[in-house]
């Protein structure tokens, strides 16, 4: 295996973009409806730059929206990689060691759409460079989302350069040198937990707001993360067993199951526990559960969302636990979309939104949010699964390119 | 750019929320896009270039200043110059802005006398014309909640009444910022755009400010209010005797709340809320003066202050006769 002349950093990049351009018509035609809904969410974004966040369904009470809570669901996701890296470099094993850099991109995709979230979000998005060091100002350690500026930034450094080292290698027909990347692979484990843990402290470290001022949030989106994480990834891997050459060990998928029920349960069992400390004995503390759950005063644009979510993500987990299609992917691969979309529910609007209702001053309103957000988020989504989408591409080339050589 | 993005108009915001895709608005948010551009282009890439005027210089060196609390004297003398010269140029008005230091030895105490207020709110009038709150988004930094009787939390009362007042076997609960000594809005702020001052008084730098939002999200009182359009005062009302730290004209997208009327209270006078009070409800004095009016009451009365659970420490009492 020698290394094939001309083959720097600059063919690099350049193969990255050729292979991204090229592709079937189908191929085609899903990369320019992506690019539409980009381009409609940059018309939509427009209108925020505009005339400011009044454009949007937040108002002083519900201060954080759609925005907000995809954000803190897309976290989650990115979390979940962990999930892949952790057996597949620490453990060495052999079936994730082969999908592990799709759990990598994936996790990239979704920190970038966390990132773009967050600016999407802000009211002053050019005064953004505030925040960093040395020109700005840097709120730490006192303030957790400075902390949550450094772990996603961070953990977006870790997940796109051990890929892009061990694909580098691989790219020149090397191996890559584990020495040089494990260290860095340690550090994301434990990135990967502090990026959830640290975007949990940001709601549970606010005593104002009792409904996140909750110990077990943490742990919750974590073991909620792993589900939705490892459920997208399976379909994600479906997707590129079906449409490419590279194909992908059934052996993945029954481990993925393992792993996503696992934390479905434990997800199902603190959400019970939440639900019963609420409502066994509720106090003044309850109310935004209440608001949740069962409505206020005439305000219950949540209760059908909440209820749909939590009766699916306990359909998904249970035939993902009983498993009635033995293995078969026409049970399984829906079971994985309707848990994702359950806890993205739940994760989302479901834990942002009641978290500001009532307000402190026991105001009650309910959110709906504009056109111009669902327009922003589409973008966003539609940004994320291009991200996905180049990276893995480039990345199954070269990694079938050198299987194919070694 | 700057000339189309002021004629801001509620009919424009509700146009884009409700036809999503008329022409006219698409025309606007297409043509905006590539205004910004080109501005930024224009801006960005030769700062010299005789086309720049003097505002979009003015503007530039806005846009890179520090914050407030990092600016020397001369820096902070320059920024309130470029301010009022912006304001002359944009709306032909002459402000003075002020950035006078807190006084030494005084630390502010407010008390509100729930047995005395009938809940006429004109101290809530007082506040929006004193601190050019934003008439369009109806901005109050005051909340006067109608309460019944053996309630004590202003959550339990109706902040929305609309009629006669006082009502009989009613009484009244005002609420504002508190500037809690440990406030945990300033702690969750990841810029430093907001901060205790000496003299107990929270403040915002408006243009250091983000917008994130994560300082209204910790506030337990309902403190802060967010720009979420451009504010809008019309001009003929605009207090023009402001201050860095207080009443002057916010950007839109920026946090603002209550600073206990920062641009009179340094110069010695009272709020403008508890000169406007008929009923002499509302006390307000230095905590550091034994023989302040706030300290009598702290001494004499019976108080209590709100959620005091939380250990906020806010420096507003409420006090029955």
């Amino acid at each position: 295996m020698t290394a094939l002349p001309r083959k720097n950093l600059l063919t690099f990049v350049l193969d990255v973009i050729r292979w991204n351009l090229k592709g079937s018509i189908g191929f085609q035609l899903f990369r320019i409806v992506l690019l539409g809904c980009m381009g409609f969410g940059i018309y939509a974004y427009s209108f925020q730059a505009r005339y400011g966040l009044a454009v949007t369904g937040m108002n002083d009470i519900v201060s954080w929206g759609l925005y907000i809570s995809n954000f803190t669901f897309l976290v989650g996701v990115a979390a979940a990689a962990v999930m892949l890296i952790l057996p597949a470099y620490i453990f060495h094993d052999p079936d994730f060691h082969q999908v592990v850099i799709i759990g990598e991109g994936v996790a990239v995709g979704a920190l970038v759409m966390c990132l773009t979230f967050i600016v999407a979000d802000m009211g002053g998005p050019l005064q953004a460079w505030h925040l960093i060091p040395g020109i700005g100002i840097f709120n730490f350690p006192s303030s957790l989302l400075a902390w949550d500026v450094l772990v996603l930034n961070g953990y977006l450094l870790l997940n796109g350069l051990v890929p892009a080292y061990i694909l580098y290698s691989h790219y020149r027909g090397r191996k890559a040198d584990e020495r040089k990347y494990r260290p860095f692979v340690f550090l994301s484990i434990f990135w990967a937990f502090s990026i959830h843990l640290v975007t949990a402290f940001l709601y549970q470290g606010l005593p104002a707001r009792p409904f996140w001022n909750n110990p077990l949030m943490g742990p919750r989106f974590l073991a909620s993360a792993f589900a939705a994480g490892p459920a997208l990834i399976s379909l994600i891997l479906a997707v590129i067993h079906s449409t490419t050459t590279y194909k992908i060990d059934r052996s993945v998928f029954h481990k993925l199951r393992l792993i996503i029920v696992i934390s479905a349960i434990i997800n199902l069992i603190m959400l019970f526990s939440e639900v019963f400390k609420e409502f066994y004995f509720p106090t003044h503390h309850s109310i935004s559960s209440i608001y949740l759950f069962f409505g206020l005063e005439g305000h219950n644009s949540l209760v059908p969302w909440i209820w749909v979510s939590v009766s699916a993500n306990l359909l998904a987990t249970l035939v993902l636990a009983f498993n009635p299609g033995k293995n078969n992917p026409l049970v399984l691969l829906p079971a994985c979309t309707v848990l994702f979309v359950a806890i993205w529910m739940e994760k989302g609007i479901g834990l942002i939104v009641p978290g500001l209702i009532p307000s402190p001053l026991g105001e009650i309103v309910d959110y709906l949010p504009t056109w111009v957000e669902l327009g922003v988020t589409l973008g966003v989504l539609a940004l994320g699964i291009t991200v996905v989408t180049w990276l893995i591409r480039a990345a199954l080339i070269i990694e079938q390119e050198y299987g194919m050589n070694r | 750019m700057s000339s189309s993005r002021r004629k801001t108009d509620t009919s424009i915001i509700d146009d884009v929320l409700k036809n999503p895709s008329s022409r006219r608005t698409f025309l606007k948010g297409a043509s905006f896009a590539a205004a910004v551009t080109s501005a930024a282009l224009a801006a960005g890439c030769v700062p010299g270039a005789e086309a720049a005027s003097e505002e979009t210089r003015l503007q530039w060196k806005e846009f890179f200043k520090k914050n407030y609390r990092l600016m020397t004297q001369e820096e902070k003398r320059q920024t309130v110059a470029r301010l009022e010269r912006l304001a002359k140029i944009r709306q032909d008005m002459d402000l003075q802005i002020g950035t006078e230091p807190p006084v030494a030895g005084v630390l502010y105490g407010y008390g509100f006398n729930i047995s005395r207020c009938e809940g006429f709110m004109e101290c809530v009038s007082a506040c929006i014309k004193e601190n050019n709150l934003d008439r369009k988004a109806n901005t109050q930094y005051i909340r006067i909640f109608e309460m019944e009787p053996g309630k004590l939390d202003p959550a339990t009362g109706n902040g929305q009444f609309f009629h006669e007042v006082p009502v009989e076997d009613k009484f009244y609960m005002g609420t504002q910022c508190f500037h809690c000594e440990k406030a945990p809005c300033t702690r969750a702020c990841p810029t430093k755009a907001t901060w205790k001052e000496p003299d107990g008084i929270v403040v915002v730098d408006y243009d250091w400010c983000i917008g994130c939002r994560y300082c209204q999200a910790a506030c337990p009182y309902y403190g802060r209010r967010f720009n979420w359009g451009k504010p809008e005062v019309p001009k003929d009302e605009v207090n023009r005797k402001q201050h860095y730290l207080g009443n002057r004209l916010r950007p839109k997208g920026k946090m603002e709340k209550c600073t206990f009327c920062i641009q009179r209270t340094r110069k010695g006078r009272l709020p403008a809320c508890v000169e406007a009070c008929p009923t002499g409800a509302r006390v307000f004095g230095n905590l550091l003066d034994p023989d302040s009016e706030i300290r009598y009451v702290l001494e004499h009365k019976k108080v209590f202050r709100m959620r005091e659970e939380l250990g906020t420490d806010p420096k507003f009492w409420y006090f029955i006769d």
